[in-house]
């Protein structure tokens, strides 16, 4: 399968199936299985609370659910903790920013790159020979980042510091650096003004482009999710209620329903 | 006017990483270091060199050990007290059990004990944050004064408790006069000033603040949080353990626990937040100024003709400590170390304010 632009669709590379997940008597997902496929770009739609950001939770090792498998790259696991998510090439971003916001943005792509540094604390008290150019091989990692996000200005400044929409980007910068095969993205427009939206839209295809990096997405901007996005998966109420094409999706009944509501 | 960093440019990523990216700076540590180690030495009575220049020396390392815990990696602990006598004591017994040990040996051996005791006392924190940690770091101090003020295996049964420094030689030559000592203390404190510099600006750093700054993230990008937590522990002990061994050996010469109770540690938080947590310069600071207030209490109403009592001043101490501490930490809690830099930062546009 070929899009438009030439951008090569694989094969499923991350499955749930029949994930269901409770907190207490709170169902959060029930009975949820979808796929994303390589080199997509798949969004996760449906009104607040309807269990988008537990699903990726979920898929990144944060929640544990009660029922269901995850397969990602062909292994299939019932949880993993965000550790093995992490090491296994699963990056993302959160919706309110979670930015270590004591160090600046450089730091923070760089702590994207930890788990790709292999020297230990003695050659790191040395800073010295192969640490050193462990360090600097990553900082040029950091830099190339830096520039595809286009904030060279902002390197070395505190992201405390900083407004919202650059957090934002410093943050997918952050998930970047890891070099992800699968990129979570929680509302990566959240909060943001049509030139920042419109800015962030040409980051996600950049980097699903250039890299071929996989991106999920949840979004609330509906304009945004069918503009950009190749799948969409509609929750409600922790169920499955559509998956499809933008316009697939759009048409379909269930769909209006939830997000107009309808006398039940 | 002379703190200006224009023509200075960084052609490599490892310029631009420097400790000290602006030629001024290097200038400035190396004068400093000259002064520390050819300058004072010659010029400084044994007095200041055993009273002021080797506990702010010590302090200063202590205090770096427990800004790579607070500071740098979060975790409150109140524990710093015990964890220099765990330095000392193992000093103590490694030497004078072993005396075939060379005396770096012994230093490292005591802050690798440290290390460990710090470890094992540090596993609450993958649990409980904030102030219930600071109450389980302080129920390890309570419990290493109590070990090793009722355990006599520890000062190997010496009946009054107190016990006393081997003499001390370093490849053959005796560690006795003030100015060894202090070239000795100096030395260490140097090296693992740099050491913990270098930790705090690499991998190992970045997973501390990253735990520090917002746990849940850096679990999410793959930190784990045991890992980065024990091992800001163990390293943060390590540091601490050393500057107990050197503050029992090359300071006091001979000691018993009160010398490494609550009010040690209490003292050298003071210093962490007064100096600036986050920072390996503010330790210096923080050290500096916390021994300095006493002197300058004494000193300066002496100059101006109007004695204190003794008991004054240690009441004015407080008074001033607390007044400090509440005033950094509302309006600059990261300390003289951040002023230092705020300082340098207009330095370098002066005179434009922006």
């Amino acid at each position: 399968m070929t899009d438009s632009g030439g951008r090569k669709i694989g094969d499923v590379l991350l499955k749930v199936d029949n994930i269901s997940l409770a907190f207490g008597g709170v169902r959060a997902l029930n009975d949820v299985s979808f796929d994303i496929r390589a080199h997509e770009i798949r969004a996760i739609i449906g009104p607040n609370g309807a269990g988008k950001s537990s699903m990726l939770n979920v898929i990144n090792g944060f929640y544990h659910p009660q029922k269901g498998t995850i397969t990602f790259r062909d292994i299939a696991r019932t949880d993993i903790g965000p550790y093995d998510a992490a090491s296994r090439g699963i990056a993302r971003t959160f919706q309110n920013i979670a930015l270590f916001r004591g160090m600046s943005t450089l730091d923070n792509i760089m702590t994207g790159r930890l788990l790709k540094m292999k020297r230990n604390l003695l050659w790191q008290a040395l800073y010295w020979g192969p640490a050193k150019a462990e360090e600097m091989e990553h900082r040029a990692a950091a830099e190339r980042i830096i520039d595809f996000l286009e904030i060279q200005a902002i390197r070395k400044v505190p992201v405390g510091r900083l407004p919202y929409g650059l957090q934002k980007r410093v943050e997918l910068g952050r998930a970047l650096a890891s070099e992800p095969d699968l990129l979570l993205l929680d509302e990566p427009m959240a909060g943001m003004n049509v030139e920042e939206k419109e800015d962030m839209c040409r980051f996600i295809l950049d980097v699903n482009d250039e890299f071929g990096t996989t991106i999920a997405l949840i979004e609330h901007d509906m304009g945004v999710v069918m503009d950009i996005s190749d799948r969409v998966v509609v929750l409600d109420y922790g169920k499955k209620i559509a998956d499809g094409t933008p316009d697939e999706v759009r048409g379909d009944q269930a769909v209006i329903d939830a997000y107009l509501g309808v006398s039940h | 006017m002379l703190y200006r960093e224009a023509g200075q440019f960084k052609t490599t990523y490892g310029d631009d990483q420097a400790i000290f990216p602006i030629r001024q700076d290097r200038w400035g540590i190396a004068i400093v270091l000259a002064i520390a180690f050819v300058v004072l030495p010659a010029v400084a009575t044994p007095y200041f060199v055993t009273s002021i220049m080797i506990p702010f020396l010590i302090y200063a390392l202590a205090a770096i050990g427990l800004n790579l815990l607070t500071g740098y990696c979060g975790q409150v602990s109140l524990g710093t007290g015990g964890f220099m006598a765990v330095g000392a004591y193992a000093a103590y017994n490694f030497a004078v059990r072993v005396p075939e040990l060379n005396l770096i040996v012994v230093f490292l051996l005591a802050g690798g004990m440290a290390a460990l005791v710090g470890v094992v006392f540090g596993v609450p924190s993958l649990r409980i944050k904030g102030f219930y940690l600071a109450v389980a770091t302080l129920a390890a101090q309570f419990f290493l004064d109590w070990a090793f003020s009722r355990i006599k295996w520890f000062t190997n049964y010496t009946p009054s408790g107190s016990v006393a420094a081997p003499p001390l030689d370093l490849f053959g030559i005796a560690i006795n006069t003030p100015d060894r000592r202090y070239y000795l203390i100096l030395t260490i404190v140097v090296v693992m000033a740099l050491a913990a510099k270098n930790l705090v600006r690499g991998r190992v750093g970045r997973s501390w603040m990253a735990i520090r700054d917002m746990d849940i993230a850096a679990e999410i990008i793959g930190i784990r949080p045991w890992r980065a937590k024990l091992s800001a522990f163990a390293v943060s002990s390590f540091y601490i353990g050393i500057a107990g061994a050197l503050w029992a050996f090359l300071h006091l010469g001979a000691w018993e626990p009160l010398a490494f109770d609550i009010n040690r540690s209490f003292t050298l938080l003071f210093m962490v937040i007064i100096g600036g947590l986050g920072s390996i310069v503010g330790c210096f600071f923080g050290a500096a100024f916390i021994l300095m207030v006493p002197l300058a209490l004494n000193q300066i109403p002496l100059a101006l003709g109007m004695p204190l009592s003794t008991a004054m001043i240690s009441h004015l101490e407080f008074m001033i400590f607390g007044a400090l501490i509440v005033f950094f930490l509302i309006v600059e809690p990261h300390g003289l170390a951040r002023l230092w830099g705020l300082g340098k930062e207009k330095l370098r546009l002066w005179p434009f304010p922006h």
